[in-house]
């Protein structure tokens, strides 16, 4: 082949390679690039032959590394040169150097237009495939619908076709909101129509990115595809030099193949039929063959066919076929077949069925964990992670924790942060889960975060079973000469806590277990001699009767910290010296730590968030659905402290009795208002409360599928007799909940927690994550969704709709249609709060995550505490407002049955919280509450409402409120808001038995069991 | 989609490079350093894949010369690993028996031939016989310009004689 070569280029590219070391190189490059800024300086006197040459020197120079800051205008300059030669070279150069961020860029778009639109073959084909490469948002805006039209042309050559094929795809995958695809269904079956199977491959491309964003009008494309299928499969014809070592194109076998798994599903029994038929086919016929080209080839298309075959969710006998296969593989010497092997593995955990299979492969998956290869490893640990269940957790564990000593450096954080999570999550018993990580901290305490000590610190603390073993265990590791200091941090803390326990134990009498820990402190950092610190006070304290040797020892100690440089330090010493002082006192202040509420597992969401790998992702997401151990869960059931149960509109039916005196009551109320007010007639009428308690409860909305129907069956008879659209509306999401996608944590308890707090999460499933963050100024509010993609494939079809109840102005800002991968957008909701009313704002809010469509009604949390605000007034303000507030409608006064039994301070607590503030001490009755706040609307202003409530000591489940404002709505909206959250009832968990249920029986119960809402409650 | 294309020498040089996606010539750089240290490090008889920070690189030494592509992790590495392959075949046949050589001093040729198979970081011919003939076609299309360009220079250097 004769180098048709230019003499300076070769001979500046000779004397670089000549060059004896760096320092030259550079030398050389310098003079080089000297050279080429004068000659550009002057261009007149360049000839179009230089010019190419020096621009050729400038990539070479570029492509060792340095960098050339110049000269990107000449490059871009050639591309409008008249002859293909300066052309050719402008439009390479131009798209190796640049990228589409670049200005210049912008220069050559008229050039590249009128090339593309142009007649000469060659110079479209050099400007589509600049724009394939490096194309950016310009040039899609002002090239897409003349590439569309080349693409279309029936005079169009194969050579131009496919590089417009390629050239549109670039620039709709860059900007899809800039190229006009609609209508493009029917001209892609046209395209894919097409004989030439280079063209073919091109389009196939494209057709992979368009229904990659939205399948739904490629539908007619699907046949053409499977047709393509069958023709290569079956080679028929398909012309030699489209065949790779005997195979038929096995490029477009694979493009094919994954733009089917685009599609849901195949409907047509016909087209599924003959598309299996060729699945089948490429499954059993695939052999291992000497030739490795072959082999990788034939083996690309085989695994593209299983991930099809997965994506189909095809039949049980065809799903076994490929987990035998993929069996097969993972043991097979070829390395990256092994590699494919245990990634597809991984993939195929998806598919629940399946797990059992490949449990019989443990073994071997293991054998994988010490391939010489780490990207092995690294496949080998994931699916170990992802199969990971009760059954197999402590052989997985512990052969993770083996591994951990030989590991390589690379993995052994994520290691170690696995093998936590899966011992945290499959734990058989907790003592085993404590044996675990302290043997973690043991081999690679540098790996292990804090939150991983801190979580074995709240089991031990939260299971008194736990907590003698711990520190026995603890002991044990702190008699070891050499320690980690995490486990030094760690042991302190448990033998502080917890070595009591042991006394009797040979060498754990206070000061053995005393000494040890403190020889350690000179070994350790000063974020670790505060636990010691505090370690030595619970010493101390649990030392009864007092050692004064003991004492006087850690006295010393004390002393000696107290003037240490680390504030943390000296306060700890300070405080504990003059506490310990404190004799008998010192019990309470040190006494063991309570229980610590229950709290997501922070490895989990860490192990989240630093995820990256699809496969690996899968498999957490697989994890977060399964059942968890038994042993853990027993702790998670423990209600949680943090929680305030107030906004819960709990699923609980009032007791038949009070709750028909109640509607006497209720209807009392509606008699007064309908009668002397008219103004209330807008306001819709509250039907009796035990309907209302159906249609707020958590039950109503966000129940299981099964339980949700039963309900609405039960309620809906009911309302129809009610001409309330209001209270419908709350009701509406109940025939819609048939998602497959299933919510992570509870919806209901969810609200609930934001109507109390002004920022946290409102909903979340394995895709999405939907937050709000809201600000309230008077009756303004903003209220920020932040919607963010947990995945790394887009979230399409993003809608998000406002059913506005009639007194809130709702203004939701554009939300986008896609949400990229790992993104997150922000939507800001303006709200006005028109009137008062408790009707509740819902967001119905719809995606598509791949081909299932998932959508969910929400209730918002603009509710009405939102527009109070605290005040505190005196007696002397408090009493004139009060009685110049003289009965109804202005003043209502009701008795209330079925109250959720509370102390007084309970009750402010609760009333605090929604802003309401009781004015302790006014009343001069020490039974009853009175309390005020203030309430903003366009239509009441700021207006001032004043609460009193009188409690019966006797019977905490009754008591009288009465409640005035300037304004009888108001009144009224109040009223019935303070008495919802007074008669509600946090009910344990276990849902559909109360649905069930008809109304008298459990919420009796609940009643009569104080002890049983008490902890509910707390 | 390939996200770009690396040749790299076993001594770390670099003798291609082709971003699909945009880096700017800092990132570039510290790609280019980041992956041969990880490639050039490892053994023989090992898979021909890296994960590397949420990617994948498919990559295959031919004699001198390691090839490296970065892929999306759910793309197909098989069909990366064989796209290589293709390419050094088209290469082979162009300069006759491709050595390391031919590359280093013909660095604009391959850029050539590479825009002949790949576009956008997607295959765009998967026929030998075709990208040959384009390149041919191309290489002619120089040669006759640049024999216009003689014989005119021809021409006026003997008009102004």
């Amino acid at each position: 082949m004769a180098l048709s070569g230019m003499r300076g280029l070769s001979v500046f590219i000779s004397d670089v390679r000549n060059c004896p070391n760096k320092e030259q190189e550079r030398v050389r490059v310098d003079k080089e690039l000297g050279n080429i800024r004068t000659r550009f300086k002057n261009e007149k006197g360049l000839t179009p032959y230089e010019k190419k040459k020096y621009v050729w020197k400038m990539l070479y120079i570029y492509m060792l590394g340095y960098d050339v800051d110049f000269g990107h205008m000449e490059a871009v300059s050639l591309i409008s040169a008249p002859k293909y030669p300066e052309k050719q070279v402008g439009y390479i150069v131009t798209s190796c150097l640049l990228n589409e961020n670049h200005d210049f860029l912008r220069l050559a778009i008229n050039t590249v237009r009128n090339d593309i639109i142009g007649r000469n073959e060659t110079f479209q084909c050099l400007a589509l495939t600049m724009v394939g490469n490096i194309g950016g948002r310009e040039f899609a805006e002002s090239l897409a619908p003349d590439v569309q039209k080349l693409l279309m042309l029936s005079s169009c050559r194969p050579l131009v076709r496919k590089k417009a094929a390629l050239c549109l795809l670039r620039l709709y995958r860059k900007n899809p909101d800039v190229v006009n695809v609609d209508g493009w269904s029917d001209r892609m079956a046209q395209l894919l129509d097409e004989r030439d199977l280079g063209v073919l491959t091109s389009v196939m491309s494209l057709l992979v990115a368009l229904v990659s964003n939205n399948h739904d009008v490629y539908w007619s494309c699907l046949p053409k595809c499977v047709k393509i299928l069958e023709r290569l499969a079956r080679n028929q014809d398909v012309p030699q030099e489209y065949t790779y070592y005997g195979i038929p194109s096995p490029w477009l076998q694979v493009k094919t193949m994954r733009a089917l798994q685009y599609f849901p599903a195949i409907e047509d029994p016909n087209i599924r039929r003959s598309l299996f038929e060729v699945l089948q086919r490429i499954l059993m016929g695939t052999d291992v063959v000497k030739n490795v080209n072959k082999n990788n080839a034939s083996h690309a298309v085989l695994f593209e066919a299983l991930a099809l075959v997965m994506h189909l969710d095809a039949e049980k006998e065809m799903m076994s076929q490929c987990v035998a296969l993929l069996g097969k593989f993972i043991a097979v010497r070829e390395p990256n077949i092994r590699y494919l092997g245990l990634e597809n593995m991984t993939r195929m955990l998806m598919v629940a069925d399946v797990q059992d299979i490949i449990k019989r492969h443990q073994a071997q998956i293991i054998t994988s964990l010490k391939d010489p290869d780490i990207s092995i490893r690294r496949r080998a640990l994931d699916l170990l992670y992802g199969m990971c269940d009760v059954t197999n957790a402590k052989d997985i564990v512990e052969e993770l924790l083996q591994y951990l000593s030989t590991a390589d450096f690379a993995m052994r954080e994520e290691l170690a942060l696995k093998a936590a999570i899966l011992a945290e999550k499959f734990a058989p018993d907790l003592s085993w889960y404590v044996d675990v990580i302290l043997q973690l901290i043991d081999k690679a305490g540098d790996f292990v975060s804090d939150d991983i000590w801190f979580r074995v610190v709240q089991f031990v603390t939260n299971n008194e079973d736990l907590q003698p073993y711990a520190a026995a265990k603890a002991k044990e590791y702190m008699d070891k000469p050499a320690l980690h200091e995490t486990m030094v941090k760690v042991s302190a803390y448990l033998l502080g806590e917890y070595s009591h326990l042991l006394v009797r134990r040979p060498g754990c009498s206070p000061k053995e277990i005393f000494s040890i820990i403190h020889e350690k402190l000179p070994t350790v950092s000063t974020t670790t001699i505060p636990i010691l610190l505090s370690t030595y006070a619970k010493i101390m304290m649990h030392t009864q009767p007092p050692d004064p040797e003991l004492q006087d020892h850690i006295w010393a100690i004390f002393n000696k910290y107290e003037s240490c440089i680390d504030v943390e330090i000296q306060q700890r010493a300070v405080e504990y010296f003059a506490l310990s002082r404190k004799g008998a006192a010192l019990m309470d202040i040190l006494a063991e730590m309570p229980k610590f509420p229950e709290r997501q597992s922070s490895l989990l969401k860490k192990a989240e968030d630093t995820e990256i790998d699809t496969a690996e992702q899968s498999a957490i997401k697989l994890r977060s659905q399964q059942q968890m151990s038994n042993a853990l869960v027993v702790t998670d059931q423990r209600p949680s402290n943090g929680s305030l149960p107030v906004g819960q509109l709990s699923l609980v039916k009032m007791p038949s009795i009070s709750s028909n005196a109640d509607a006497n009551a209720a209807d009392e109320v509606l008699a007064h208002a309908n009668g002397t007010l008219s103004k209330v007639d807008p306001q819709p009428a509250t039907p009796s409360p035990d309907l209302l308690g159906d249609l707020l409860s958590p039950l109503a909305i966000e129940g299981p599928p099964g339980a949700a129907v039963s309900a609405q069956q039960n309620v809906v008879p009911g309302l129809e007799g009610v001409p309330n659209a209001a209270d419908a509306l709350a009701l509406a999401p109940v025939g819609e909940q048939s998602n497959s996608i299933q919510p992570i944590g509870n919806i209901a308890e969810r609200f609930h927690a934001l109507c109390l707090k002004d920022s946290g999460v409102l909903y979340e499933d394995p895709y999405i994550q939907i937050g709000t963050k809201a600000e309230w100024r008077a009756h303004h509010g903003r209220l920020v969704l932040f919607l963010g993609n947990k995945n790394t494939s887009p979230l399409v079809s993003v809608k998000a709709l406002i059913l506005p109840p009639a007194h809130l102005k709702l203004e939701l800002s554009l939300v986008p249609e896609t949400i990229p991968p790992r993104a997150q957008v922000q939507c800001p909701l303006e709200v006005a709060n028109l009137r008062p009313s408790r009707d509740l704002a819902v967001l119905d809010f719809s995606y598509m995550f791949g081909t299932t469509p998932v959508n969910v009604k929400l209730r918002l949390p603009a509710v009405l505490n939102k527009f109070l605000q605290p005040i505190t007034l005196a007696g002397e303000e408090f009493f004139p407002q009060w009685r110049s507030l003289s009965g109804p409608p202005l003043k209502l006064q009701e008795v209330v049955r079925g109250v959720k039994p509370l102390s007084l301070p309970e009750m402010s607590n609760l009333f605090n919280s929604f802003h309401v503030v009781v004015a302790p001490g006014l009343d001069p009755n020490p039974n009853n509450l009175v309390a005020s706040t203030t309430f903003f609307s366009e239509s009441t202003r700021a207006m001032l409402c004043l609460i009193r409530v009188e409690t019966d000591p006797s019977d905490r489940t009754q008591l009288r409120m009465t409640v005035a404002s300037g304004d009888p709505i108001l009144t009224y909206e109040l009223k019935e808001f303070i008495k919802e959250q007074l008669i509600s009832i946090p009910t344990p968990t276990p849902v559909p038995a109360v649905a069930s249920a008809p109304a008298p029986t459990s919420p009796v119960n609940s009643v009569m069991d104080p002890g049983a809402m008490l902890a509910g409650l707390l | 989609m390939i996200h770009f294309v690396l040749l790299i020498s076993r001594q770390g040089k670099v003798r291609l490079t082709k971003w699909y996606s945009p880096y700017s010539q800092k990132e570039r750089s510290k790609v280019i350093r980041e992956l041969s240290g990880v490639i050039l490090s490892r053994g023989p008889k090992l898979s021909n894949f890296v994960e590397w920070r949420g990617y994948k690189v498919v990559y295959k030494r031919y004699a001198s010369l390691y090839f490296c592509m970065c892929i999306d992790q759910d793309d197909n590495e098989l069909e990366i690993l064989e796209i290589i392959h293709h390419f050094v075949e088209i290469l082979d046949r162009y300069f006759g028996s491709v050595c390391e050589l031919d590359l280093i001093f013909n660095f604009h040729k391959a850029y050539y031939v590479l825009d002949e198979v790949l576009i956008a970081g997607e295959l765009q011919e998967s026929s030998k016989k075709t990208v040959a003939r384009l390149i041919a076609a191309q290489d002619s299309l120089v040669e006759t310009a640049k024999e216009q360009a003689n014989s005119i220079s021809n021409m006026i250097a003997q008009a102004t004689k």
